[in-house]
C-alpha cells in the first residue's frame, strides 16, 4: 500500500509572536524541515511614498520617522535632511553636524540592542536578555527625549540642522552612559556569547555566503557578518564621518553567530564614534536658516547613509515646487530579506523565527 | 522539645485499616498540589522577575501574593471557545488527562515516615508509568485542536518522551541498585545521607529528564512561544487552558517531590517537621528549574534528541555499571570518602563526554 502524503503548509504569520510584526511566511514543511518558504508582505502598507507628494520638505520628516524603520526614526530623519540637503545645496553647521552623528550613534546602539534581544527572545530565552538591553535602551530614549521631548517618534532633525540645541544636562548624561556602556556590552556577552546552547543553535545557521548576499544587495550587518568589508560610513563618507576613527567589524561564516557578534561589536564601535565626537562638539548655531517652503532647483538626488539595518537611501525627484515630485526609499529591512529563502531552505521551524530575527526587519520599513 | 511530636514515627502500617484515612489523605494531597501550585506560580514569576531586573507583580495583595488567586479568577470568567473542527470530545479530555498524573505521582511520595497515600512496593515502577501518561495528553490535545502548531507540537512531544525516558529510568535505577527497593519510603529510609552525594551523576541526570519531562525551558520544544505560537494548548482558552497551565506547575511539584524523595533525603531533616523539609526540597529544585528558564536558549528538536540519545544515555549507563561496582564491593553501605570521588568522576565524566558530543549541524538537503 501506498499512502498518499501531501506538503504541509504552515502559514508562519501574520499573526505570529515572533515574525516581527505583521510579515507572514507561507512555509512547506516535510515533517519539521522548511522545503520552501514564501514571504508574503504588505500588511502595514501606508503608501508613504506617494503621501510624500503631498507634503512639503519640511513635513516629510515626521513622515519619516512613523513610516519607516520605528526604531531608529533618527537614522531615517538624517537620511532624508541629507538628500535634501543634497539636493538643495544646503550647507549645514558643523555644531548641528557632530549633533546629527551623535544622534545617529545612539540610535544605531538602540537599534542593536533590540535586535540582539529580539533574537534571543526567538531563540527561546526566555526575556532575560532582553530586559538586561531593553535597560540601557531606556537611558538612550531618556537621552533622545530630553532633546527632542520624544520617546520614539523623535523628529529631531531639520533640513540645514537639528530641530534645537541640545538642554545643558543632555552631555553630562550622554558622557555618563558612554563611560557605562562598553561595562555593559561585556556584560550581555557574559550572560550568553559561549552558551553551549547559543552556539548550537546559531554556529552554521543560516548562512548567506558573500556573494549571495552581495548579489541581493544585502547591506547593513547582515552584509559584513559574510566577510564583505561594506559600511557607507566608511565607503561613501557622508556628514562628518570621515573625522571619525572607528573600524568595522566583520563576520566570516556570514551565519547567525556572526550577525550576532557583529552587532556587539558595533555597538562598541559606535560608543567610540560618541566618545571622540562628544571630545570634538564645537558650538555655534544648530541650524542654517532655511526657508520653511523650501523649493529645490528641478533635478533628482540619491542620499544614503548606514542606517542600523544597512543602507538606507532616499531618491527625490524635484519640479521646483515645494513638494517632492516622486520619492523613493530604499529600505535595508526589505532588501535584506530578499535572501531568505536560500538561508532558511533545509532547516528547521525553530531556526525559521532565528534566521529571521538574525535579519532583523522592522516591517514599518518593509511594507512601508 | 516542642518539636518531638513531628519526629514520632508514625505506624508502619499508615494509614492502617480505616477507610477515611484514605480519602483524608487524598484530599490533603489536592489541596497540598493545588497550593503548592499557586506557591510556585507566585515564586516563578518573581523569581523571574528578579532575574530580569524587575519588580514582578506586586500589586495584588502583600508583595503580590495573591496574584495567582487574579489569575485563577481572570481565567475562570474567560469564553471557551473551542475550533469549528475540532475533535470535540478529545479536546475536552486532554487538559484532564494532562493534568491528573500530576496527582497520580504524590500517591506515593512519603511525606513523613511512611506517610504516603499507599506505601506501593513498586512505587518507583508506577512513578515512571504514570508520569508519562500526561504526555498522551499532550498528543491528544495538539491532535484535536486541528491547529498546524498544535500537531507540530504534538509530534515533538513523542520524540521528546521516547528521548527523554530512558535515561532517567537509568538514572532512577542507580538509587534502586544503592537502596534495593523499590519502595519510596525505603528509598527515603535508607538515606543516612543523601542519595546526590552518592550519586552526582545520576541527579544530573534525572533533572534534566525531569525538566524536559515537565517541559521547562530549555527543553520547552512543544510550547515553544516562539516557534510554534503555544504549542498544543494553541486552541485553548479559559479553564481548560487554565488546567493546562496547572498541570505544568502540579508536574513540577510532583516531580519536584520525587527528585527531592530519591536523591535529596525526603522528608529527612533536622529541627523542622519532616513535610515542611520536603516542601523545602521541593521548592529548592524548583528554584532551579526557573534559574534554568530565566537563563538559557531553547534547544532544537534534533538537538535536544541528540543530547539525550548521544549524551546522558550513554552517562547513565557508565553510571548505573559504577554504582553496581561500588555496591558490590561495599555491600553494606558505601563509605563516606566515596563521596569525593564520586563528585571527581562526575565532572571528569561530564567534561569528557561533552567534548565527545557535538551540536550544530542540522540542516536537511531538500530538492
Amino acid at each position: 500500500m501506498v499512502l498518499r502524503t501531501e506538503p504541509f503548509i504552515l502559514n508562519m504569520g501574520p499573526q505570529h509572536p515572533s515574525t516581527h510584526g505583521v510579515f507572514r511566511m507561507r512555509l512547506t514543511l516535510d515533517g519539521e524541515v522548511v522545503v520552501d518558504l514564501e514571504p508574503v508582505f504588505g500588511y502595514l502598507h501606508r503608501s508613504m511614498d506617494k503621501i510624500s507628494e503631498t507634503r512639503t520638505y519640511q513635513q516629510i520628516i515626521p513622515l519619516t520617522d512613523r513610516c519607516l524603520d520605528y526604531l531608529a526614526s533618527m537614522s531615517n530623519n538624517l537620511s532624508y535632511v541629507l538628500a535634501v540637503e543634497k539636493l538643495a545645496d544646503i550647507k549645514v553647521p558643523e555644531r548641528a553636524e557632530y549633533l546629527r552623528v551623535i544622534m545617529a550613534e545612539m540610535m544605531r546602539i538602540s537599534s542593536h540592542l533590540m535586535a540582539v534581544g529580539f533574537m534571543l527572545n526567538d531563540m527561546g530565552a526566555f526575556f532575560t536578555p532582553l530586559m538586561y538591553m531593553f535597560r540601557e535602551r531606556e537611558k538612550l530614549l531618556d537621552l533622545f527625549e530630553m532633546v527632542s521631548g520624544q520617546r520614539l517618534n523623535y523628529n529631531y532633525m531639520r533640513i540645514g540642522g537639528v530641530s534645537q540645541d541640545v538642554p545643558e544636562e543632555f552631555l553630562p548624561a550622554l558622557k555618563r552612559f558612554v563611560q557605562e556602556m562598553p561595562h555593559f556590552i561585556d556584560e550581555y556577552d557574559q550572560l550568553l556569547a559561549e552558551n553551549e546552547i547559543l552556539l548550537a543553535r546559531s554556529k552554521g545557521v543560516g548562512v548567506l555566503p558573500a556573494d549571495l548576499a552581495v548579489n541581493s544587495s544585502a547591506s547593513g550587518p547582515v552584509l559584513r557578518a559574510s566577510g564583505v568589508k561594506w559600511d557607507i560610513r566608511r565607503g561613501d563618507p557622508y556628514s562628518i564621518y570621515d573625522r571619525f576613527a572607528f573600524d568595522i567589524p566583520t563576520g566570516t561564516a556570514g551565519d547567525v553567530y556572526d550577525r550576532y557578534r557583529v552587532r556587539i561589536q558595533e555597538m562598541r564601535e559606535s560608543v567610540r564614534i560618541l566618545e571622540q565626537a562628544i571630545a570634538q562638539l564645537p558650538g555655534g548655531l544648530h541650524r542654517a536658516r532655511v526657508p520653511y517652503l523650501l523649493r529645490p532647483p528641478v533635478g533628482e538626488v540619491y542620499g544614503r547613509i548606514e542606517a542600523p539595518r544597512g543602507e538606507l537611501g532616499f531618491y527625490l525627484v524635484s519640479d521646483g515646487s515645494i513638494a517632492p515630485y516622486r520619492l523613493h526609499v530604499r529600505g535595508p529591512s526589505f532588501l535584506n530579506l530578499t535572501a531568505l529563502r536560500d538561508m532558511v531552505v533545509g532547516w528547521k521551524v525553530a531556526d525559521v523565527v532565528v534566521i529571521l530575527g538574525s535579519i532583523d526587519i522592522v516591517m514599518g520599513e518593509v511594507d512601508r | 522539645m516542642p518539636w518531638n511530636w513531628f519526629d514520632r514515627p508514625l505506624p508502619a502500617d499508615w494509614p492502617g485499616g480505616y477507610w477515611w484515612h484514605l480519602l483524608v489523605f487524598a484530599v490533603f494531597i489536592v489541596g497540598l498540589t493545588l497550593t503548592m501550585v499557586m506557591i510556585f506560580i507566585y515564586l516563578e514569576r518573581r523569581g523571574v522577575a528578579r532575574f530580569q531586573i524587575r519588580p514582578g507583580p506586586n500589586r495584588c495583595g502583600p508583595f503580590g501574593i495573591m496574584q495567582p488567586m487574579a489569575d485563577a479568577i481572570k481565567v475562570l470568567f474567560k469564553e471557551d471557545i473551542v475550533p469549528d473542527k475540532a475533535d470535540g470530545v478529545l479536546h475536552w479530555l486532554a487538559p484532564v488527562v494532562a493534568f491528573f498524573p500530576a496527582l497520580l505521582i504524590l500517591a506515593v511520595v512519603p511525606f513523613h515516615n511512611g506517610a504516603a497515600l499507599v506505601d506501593l512496593d513498586i512505587g518507583i515502577l508506577y512513578v515512571i508509568a504514570v508520569s508519562s501518561i500526561s504526555t498522551l495528553g499532550v498528543v491528544m490535545a495538539g491532535w484535536s485542536s486541528n491547529n498546524k502548531y498544535s500537531l507540530i507540537a504534538a509530534i515533538r512531544a513523542i520524540a521528546q518522551t521516547v528521548s527523554y525516558e530512558l535515561p532517567m529510568v537509568l538514572s532512577i535505577i542507580g538509587v534502586i541498585v544503592l537502596t534495593g527497593s523499590l519502595s519510596l519510603n525505603d528509598i527515603v529510609a535508607r538515606q543516612s545521607v543523601p542519595f546526590i552525594f552518592f550519586q552526582p551523576l545520576g541527579f544530573l541526570i534525572f533533572l534534566i529528564g525531569l525538566m524536559a519531562e515537565m517541559n521547562r525551558s530549555p527543553f520547552d520544544l512543544m510550547e515553544a512561544e516562539s516557534e510554534i505560537v503555544a504549542g498544543f494548548h494553541t486552541e485553548y482558552s479559559s479553564m481548560k487552558q487554565a488546567l493546562f497551565y496547572l498541570a505544568e506547575y502540579a508536574h513540577a511539584f510532583g516531580g519536584a517531590a520525587i527528585i527531592s524523595t530519591l536523591f535529596l533525603g525526603g522528608w529527612k531533616g533536622p529541627i523542622l517537621p519532616p513535610l515542611v523539609w520536603l516542601l523545602l526540597k521541593t521548592v529548592l529544585v524548583f528554584a532551579i528549574m526557573f534559574w534554568a528558564r530565566a537563563t538559557l536558549p531553547r534547544v532544537r528538536i534534533d538537538q535536544f534528541m541528540g543530547f539525550l540519545w548521544k549524551g546522558l544515555l550513554p552517562l547513565a549507563l557508565i553510571n548505573l555499571f559504577f554504582t553496581a561496582a561500588e555496591v558490590l564491593v561495599w555491600p553494606d553501605g558505601l563509605p563516606l570518602a566515596l563521596i569525593p570521588i564520586n563528585f571527581v568522576a562526575a565532572g571528569f565524566l561530564i567534561v569528557v563526554w561533552s567534548g565527545l558530543i557535538k551540536f550544530g549541524g542540522g540542516r536537511v538537503a531538500v530538492q
